[in-house]
């Protein structure tokens, strides 16, 4: 009896070699496998090259606003106020735009003109942000220097957030190349969720004769909500780790101002921008502790998502 | 008498919103008209043969071009598609076809979390491990050290190979997904080992979304500058073999735009023009390539983590049976 079965597990094994089935699932994993060890091995890498300046200055390093290189000191409150700020304004101009532009797109547009359309916005999303942040400079900076921003401050100029000289360079250049950025993804998403909303949802308050307005934004849209809230997520995570548009028109300035008009600084671009230059192990470790807190702030917005879903999928099933 | 349903009021906010959802549509549409338009009037202009065939000349000196640049952006495109898209397309056949339980989830979450990073954090990282490896020697480090402790192609490569990742594997993986379940089985049933039939008949039969998938990575991975400036550097020469510093497209537009000169501007909007043409192609014709196979256009489309999307939209499922 166990010679027979070795037997046939030895000619099994042979057989098994030649199908090929263990091997290419061991190749196949292996790649798979190698996605974990990567992110592992990065998260290791910032987190111990980091350690240098995590040590000298603890948890102050994220709210104490001096960063100075010549006296060794070095504080990341100037940059997480430009990234936090400048994303957040982007998304107070993008938001608006992106959802009212997929609202036409999916609800109103005929299904052919809504292809083409949706087509061109997402090529937008493949301009890399060294183009947006060319036009930045070269384009918008102008126009927002000569006709944006006077009349702005000539109406609501005497509000501390406007107040203040314009020199183009600003948190408020920055939020509104930003949002241009994310925009496509926004009404890219949006769309496809409004999209996917069942017809039934509509017809039904079209029967009780509610106006076309009245059935997308009190029946479609909160049947579309969740899939909203994820793309302006996706939204929000890529305007805080945007670079190199920023870095062309944020100012690099590391201050705290009020002011939306004055120029300031990001996390991602005083990383470019100083990165190369650094020199002394603490000036190092400090930038790459900037690039451990971005790494984790998107990873923080990544699993906030996460259990933004995991409540609407408990929830559905709740039902 | 009952009244009119519905009042005057709603049908006037009616009006308005519609309207308003409308200039909204036009408004992100005329924005990529205006980039399109502008990079050509001012890109083309400042376009000539000297641009694909001559190195940079300092600044005051007449001529010049970038054809170092564009160079090292082939290269470096060329070493991070040898770097990604194997495993991303292995990654993606092993979640597709043999990944189940918590290894694969696992596999999933990171996917989309590597997508998620910064590019510049990816830059970081690579400085570290190849740029800098005395910061936190390495096995590989010791074992290479002519490829370790400079910048260089290699590094540049890497960095924009890690980065293509997450996007070809997942592509992949949607698009094994896509193929109906009748023709592993039809393959299994002629006798075919599950490694004969994903290679003759599976992969075959999603080729053309995979093709697309990596078309668009490449893309993608074309314009990021981030993550190159501190592991390709730069090179106003010619960069000799995989283990110098390197010029490249995304970094000149750089570097030339926010220098106070207007040749160099001038000359950034004829590389801005040129890296962008090749982009817009790449996409177009990735897009023709899956048009009209009524397959899933939606998930290579954009960086945005997959498995998100399925989520928040409820479209369909990730759990299979």
């Amino acid at each position: 009896m166990m010679g027979v079965k070795d037997a046939g597990e030895k000619l099994s094994l042979m057989a098994r070699l030649k199908k090929g089935d263990e091997v290419a699932y061991l190749i196949t994993f292996a790649s798979a496998l190698s996605i974990i060890l990567v992110t592992c091995l990065l998260v290791e890498h910032l987190w111990v090259d980091s350690a240098l300046s995590r040590q000298a200055f603890g948890w102050k390093f994220l709210a104490t606003s001096t960063w100075d290189p010549v006296t060794d000191v070095y504080g990341a409150l100037p940059f997480i106020y430009g990234t936090v700020l400048t994303a957040f304004l982007a998304l107070v101009w993008g938001v608006p735009v992106g959802i009212g532009a997929a609202i036409f797109l999916a609800e109103l547009a005929p299904r052919r003109v809504s292809n083409v359309l949706t087509f061109m916005i997402e090529l937008l999303a493949a301009v890399p942000s060294v183009i947006y942040g060319l036009l930045g400079i070269f384009v918008m900076l102008p126009i927002l220097t000569k006709y944006v921003v006077p009349v702005i401050q000539k109406l609501f100029g005497f509000l501390p957030i406007f107040k203040g000289e314009f020199y183009g360079v600003s948190y408020f250049s920055a939020s509104c190349v930003l949002a241009i950025m994310i925009v496509p993804f926004i009404v890219s998403i949006s769309r496809e969720v409004l999209l996917a909303v069942p017809q039934a949802q509509r017809e039904a308050m079209m029967a009780l004769g509610a106006t076309k307005w009245d059935v997308t934004w009190k029946s479609v849209v909160p049947y579309a909500q969740r899939g909203m809230i994820g793309s302006v997520f996706l939204a929000l995570a890529r305007a805080l780790g945007e670079t190199m548009a920023v870095t062309m028109v944020i100012g690099n300035v590391p201050q705290i101002r009020a002011s939306l008009f004055a120029p300031g600084y990001t996390i991602a671009a005083v990383i470019a921008n100083e990165f190369t230059e650094a020199s002394g192990n603490l000036y190092i470790s400090a930038l790459i502790e900037l690039a451990l807190v971005l790494f984790a702030v998107t990873m923080i917005i990544n699993a906030l998502a996460r259990l933004l879903m995991l409540g609407m999928k408990s929830q559905e099933g709740g039902h | 008498m009952s009244k009119p349903y519905p009042p005057t009021y709603k049908k006037v906010i009616n009006v308005v919103m519609l309207t308003l959802t409308g200039i909204a549509a036009l408004l992100v549409v005329s924005v990529l008209l205006f980039i399109l338009g502008y990079l050509v009037w001012n890109g083309a202009r400042s376009l000539n043969l000297n641009f694909f065939t001559k190195l940079p000349v300092p600044v005051g000196e007449k001529g010049g071009g970038m054809a170092n640049a564009i160079l090292g952006t082939v290269k470096l495109l060329t070493l991070a598609s040898a770097i990604g898209v194997p495993i991303g397309l292995l990654g993606g056949i092993y979640l597709a076809e043999f990944g189940k339980g918590p290894f694969s989830f696992a596999v999933r979450y990171t996917t989309d979390l590597l997508n998620g990073v910064p590019s510049i954090v990816i830059g970081i990282f690579v400085y570290s491990l190849i740029v800098l490896p005395k910061l936190h020697p390495s096995l590989l480090a010791r074992l290479f050290p002519s490829y370790f402790g400079h910048f260089s192609t290699f590094a540049g490569g890497v960095a924009l190979g890690i980065m293509m990742i997450p996007i070809a594997l997942r592509s992949t993986d949607d698009f094994l997904r896509a193929v109906p379940n009748t023709l592993r089985e039809g393959g299994l049933a002629l006798g075919a080992s599950k490694a004969q039939t994903i290679v003759t008949v599976i992969i075959p039969a999603a080729m053309h979304g995979i093709v697309t998938g990596i078309m668009l990575d490449v893309a993608r991975v074309a314009g990021e500058t981030a993550p190159l400036l501190f592991t390709a550097f730069g090179n106003v020469f010619w960069s000799h073999g995989w283990n110098g510093p390197t010029a490249s497209l995304p970094v000149v537009i750089f570097n030339y735009a926010i220098s106070p000169y207007t040749d160099w501007h001038r000359q950034a909007w004829a590389a801005g023009f040129v890296l962008l043409s090749g982009i817009f192609l790449t996409n177009i014709v990735a897009r023709l390539l899956v048009s009209g196979k009524g397959s899933r256009s939606r998930s290579y489309r954009l960086r945005i983590p997959m498995a998100a999307l399925d989520l928040f939209s409820g479209k369909r499922s990730r759990v299979r049976s």
